[in-house]
């Protein structure tokens, strides 16, 4: 059987690409992604302890978290799709002003 | 033996493809590989038993989710995106530095990681003979009834501000 840590070190992992891509991509859209990689790597550690402590809750809330993860994506592609008609661009460098 | 090759296969697919949903210059690419980095988590939750999270994973993130990034991309003309060359080398240095710190604290947090919680009420066996969605779908009506509602008053918001926020005019 695998042990409980390698799911654990695994959604490090993703977790991690996901906070490196957020920090070095200036892209709003590939930012986006990688917010959604992080709740993934959540959502993993979340199932594997459910698996091992033998508890359904750790389903459920990932139930949860997808949902909120859905409801951010709806939203949040909306406000990039807001931000890129008035600017014309979806480059966080170029986007510093919080009114135009 | 046979989980622990499909473990292998399923991690090392899915950082393959995180990775290249971050390397990758074009956004459609990004999105394409996204969406098999969901498709392995879906089969490494087959392997975690939960079967249910499996196919709502393909569903909602696999289908709904990224079939919005995707048309939110071809919504977007990016051709003058991809001809920007970025600067601020600096900032992706520090960027992927601490990542790679928190990669570390993070993986000897868990590497290390003794399980000392107590065992819930639902062993493997007992899940298999109840039906592993009829499980979560009596928890969800039952213990967890308050924050499903309060998940459908979110849903709502998310719709109404979503078609605010893309009328014509603020």
């Amino acid at each position: 059987m695998v042990p409980l840590s390698a799911y654990l070190v695994l959604s490090g992992i993703l977790f991690s690409i996901g906070v490196i891509g957020f920090l070095v991509r200036r892209n709003l859209i590939v930012m986006f992604m990688s917010i959604e990689l992080m709740l993934n790597a959540a959502n993993l550690a979340f199932v594997a302890f459910s698996r091992y402590l033998n508890s359904m809750d750790g389903q459920i809330f990932v139930f949860f978290v997808m949902t909120v993860a859905a409801a951010e994506a709806a939203v949040g592609l909306a406000i990039i799709l807001a931000v890129f008609r008035t600017k014309e661009t979806v480059n966080a460098d170029e986007i510093n002003l919080l009114k135009w | 033996m046979l989980e622990a090759i499909l473990f292998t296969i399923l991690a090392a697919a899915a950082v393959v493809t995180a990775l290249l949903v971050i390397l990758q210059r074009n956004p459609m690419v990004s999105a394409i590989f996204l969406i098999l980095t969901f498709f392995c988590l879906a089969g490494i939750y087959l392997l975690l038993n939960a079967p249910f999270l499996a196919a709502i994973q393909i569903l909602v993130y696999a289908g709904a989710i990224m079939v919005l990034f995707l048309f939110v991309i071809m919504l977007l003309n990016l051709e003058r995106e991809r001809k920007i060359i970025t600067r601020h080398r600096l900032q992706k240095v520090f960027g992927v530095f601490l990542g790679l710190v928190l990669l570390i604290q993070i993986g000897s947090v868990f590497h290390s990681l003794f399980l000392t919680g107590e065992k819930g009420a639902f062993p493997p066996d007992k899940v298999a003979a109840l039906g592993n969605t009829e499980v979560i779908a009596r928890l969800l009506f039952t213990d967890f009834l308050l924050p499903f509602e309060i998940t459908s008053v979110l849903l709502l918001v998310a719709i109404i501000g979503a078609i605010i926020l893309a009328k014509r005019e603020i």
